[in-house]
C-alpha cells in the first residue's frame, strides 16, 4: 500500500481496535518482499516441491502443473529457488 | 440528603466505589492502598454490591484484568500505591494505548529503595507519560468526589483515557475526616449508566481488541491519545461543572487559594496544600500578599490556566513531592516554568523538593519558602532553582 492510500490518525478507530472481522485478507503481505523468485519456465519440470516447501502458499498450480508466484502474499523467502532441483527458480530484486 | 460520617481516605474511595458499583474490580492489597480493597470486598462480601471480585495475584494481573473487563464492555476499576503501580506498568500503559476508561484510586507511596511505605509522589510522578489522566487530591472529601466524577470524565466520547485519582498515603488515606456522603441514587444518576463504545462480548460485531500495529498505524494511534488529552483539557471543565452544579461543589483543574492580589505564592498539590494555606492565612493576617496554586489535574496539564494564575505573580516557588533526576527540578516545576517559555509576564520561579519517603512537611518549612520568595522578589532574582525542603 503506497503512503497515500494509508489512512490518517483522524480516519481510523481509536485505540488500534480493528472494528471488523476478516481484514487480514486486505493485508498484502508481499509488500515486505525485497526479492522476488522468477521462474524460468521452459525449464521448469513440474515436480511441484516448490509448492510443497513455500511457507506461504503462494506457488500457484492448476492440473499438476506450475503457473507461477501469488505476489500480492509472497514475501520472497528464496526457499522455492533454494530447493528447485532443476534451478529455474532464481530471486530477482523486486 | 447528605450524610456526615467518619472516614479516612481509603474508606472514602471504598465507599465512592461502592455507589460507583463497577461491574469489575480487580485488586491485589499494597500497603497504604490496603484498606481500600479490604473494605470494597466487604461490601461485595455483604452483597451491598454486586460487582464481581477478583482477587488476583498480583498487580499485573490486577490491571489485566480490568483491561479485559473493559474490553468486554464492562465498567472496570482497581486501586494501587507504588511498587504495586510498578509492577503493572506494562499494563498501565496498555490501558491508556487500548483507550480503556478505568478508574484506578491511586494511594502515593514512595517506590523502593530503600524500602519506604510512606507519602511521596515518585509512583505516579513515573506513570506521568503513559497516558493515563491524573488527578491530586488534597483530602478524602476531595478523593471521594473525585473518583465519582473520575467515571464521567474516563468514559466522555471524545477522551476515553484511564484516571489516577491520587491521595498521599497514610497522610489522607489513614486520617479520619467528617465525610459528606451522597445519596446513592444521586451518584448513580450522575455517573449514568456505562455506555462502552465496543465490546468483545458482542458477538453480532465482532472486532480485535490490541492487534499488531507497526510502522505504519502505531503514531495514528499515539496522535490520537495526544488529541484525547487535548479534548481532556476542555471537556473535565464542563464535567467538573456539571457535578459542582449536582453536588454543590466548587472544582477545576486547579485551585486557586489567595491569589487575586498575590505577590508570593507556593504551589502545591496534594494534602501539603492545607498545610500551605495555614501559612498564607498567617502571612495574611501579617500583611504580606501570599497566595496559593493548588493544580488539581496534572494530567492533561492545565498550562494556561496556571499561566493565568501565575502570570501576574512576583515570585513563585513550585513544591514537588518528587524527584526527576533531570537535575534541573521535578516534574510539576519542570512543566510550569516551561509553560511561561513564551509568557512576557513570568514571574521569577524556584522549586523545592519535598518530603520524600514521608518526610514530614511543616508550616515553618512552608514559611521558610515564602521567606526566600520575599528575598527574591527584593532582589529580583532567585538564589536558588533547586531546592530541598527538610532534608539534612
Amino acid at each position: 500500500m503506497s503512503e497515500t492510500e494509508k489512512k490518517g490518525w483522524k480516519q481510523i478507530p481509536i485505540g488500534g481496535l480493528i472494528a471488523r472481522p476478516g481484514t487480514a485478507k486486505e493485508y498484502k503481505t508481499g509488500d515486505w518482499r525485497t526479492f522476488k523468485p522468477v521462474r524460468n519456465e521452459p525449464k521448469c519440470i513440474n515436480c511441484l516441491i516448490c509448492w510443497a516447501y513455500c511457507p506461504d502458499s503462494c506457488i500457484m498450480v492448476k492440473d499438476g502443473k506450475m503457473l507461477g508466484f501469488n505476489y500480492d502474499y509472497c514475501k520472497g523467502c528464496g526457499i522455492c529457488a533454494s530447493v528447485c532441483p532443476v534451478k529455474c527458480i532464481t530471486m530477482e530484486k523486486g | 440528603m447528605n450524610k456526615l460520617i467518619a472516614l479516612t481516605g481509603d474508606q472514602a474511595a471504598a465507599e465512592a466505589m461502592r455507589q460507583i458499583e463497577p461491574d469489575v474490580v480487580a485488586a491485589y492489597p499494597i500497603t497504604p492502598q490496603t484498606e481500600i480493597v479490604m473494605n470494597f470486598s466487604q461490601f461485595v462480601a455483604d452483597g451491598r454490591v454486586k460487582t464481581e471480585m477478583i482477587s488476583v495475584e498480583s498487580e499485573h494481573s490486577a490491571m489485566s484484568a480490568c483491561v479485559g473487563a473493559a474490553a468486554a464492555g464492562a465498567r472496570a476499576m482497581t486501586a494501587t500505591s507504588a511498587n504495586g503501580l510498578a509492577l503493572m506498568w506494562e499494563i498501565v500503559y496498555i490501558a491508556a494505548s487500548t483507550r480503556l476508561p478505568i478508574v484506578m484510586p491511586t494511594v502515593n507511596r514512595a517506590l523502593s529503595a530503600p524500602i519506604n511505605i510512606h507519602c511521596d509522589h515518585s509512583d505516579t510522578m513515573g506513570a506521568r507519560d503513559s497516558g493515563w489522566l491524573q488527578v491530586y487530591c488534597e483530602n478524602a472529601q476531595e478523593v471521594y468526589e473525585s473518583i465519582i466524577a473520575a467515571v464521567r470524565i474516563a468514559e466522555h466520547k471524545d477522551i476515553q483515557l484511564p484516571i489516577m485519582v491520587c491521595q498521599d498515603g497514610f497522610i489522607t488515606s489513614h486520617a479520619v475526616e467528617g465525610l459528606k456522603i451522597f445519596d446513592d441514587k444521586k451518584v448513580k444518576a450522575f455517573i449514568g449508566e456505562y455506555k462502552p463504545r465496543f465490546s468483545l462480548l458482542d458477538i453480532d460485531n465482532p472486532v480485535t481488541v490490541g492487534p499488531l500495529d507497526l510502522q505504519d498505524y502505531y503514531f495514528e494511534h499515539k496522535r490520537q491519545q495526544s488529541e484525547a488529552m487535548k479534548n481532556a483539557l476542555t471537556i473535565i471543565p464542563g464535567v467538573l461543572g456539571e457535578f459542582n452544579k449536582e453536588f454543590k461543589r466548587d472544582y477545576g483543574l486547579l485551585e486557586a487559594y489567595r491569589l487575586d492580589d498575590a505577590e508570593i505564592a507556593v504551589v502545591v498539590m496534594s494534602s501539603t496544600a492545607g498545610t500551605a494555606k495555614v501559612v498564607v492565612d498567617d502571612l495574611r493576617t501579617k500583611g504580606l500578599k501570599a497566595g496559593l496554586l493548588r493544580p488539581r489535574f496534572f494530567r492533561p496539564f492545565p498550562k494556561n490556566e496556571i499561566v493565568k494564575q501565575l502570570g501576574g505573580i512576583k515570585a513563585v516557588g513550585v513544591l514537588d513531592r518528587s524527584e526527576s533526576f533531570s537535575t534541573q527540578g521535578g516534574p510539576l516545576f519542570i512543566d510550569i516554568r516551561s509553560a511561561f517559555y513564551e509568557s512576557n509576564k513570568k514571574p521569577l520561579i524556584n522549586n523545592y523538593i519535598f518530603g520524600l519517603g514521608g518526610r514530614d512537611i511543616g508550616t515553618e518549612d512552608i514559611e521558610g519558602v515564602f521567606e526566600d520568595l520575599i528575598k527574591a522578589v527584593k532582589d529580583n532574582k532567585v538564589r536558588k532553582i533547586v531546592n530541598y525542603l527538610g532534608v539534612r
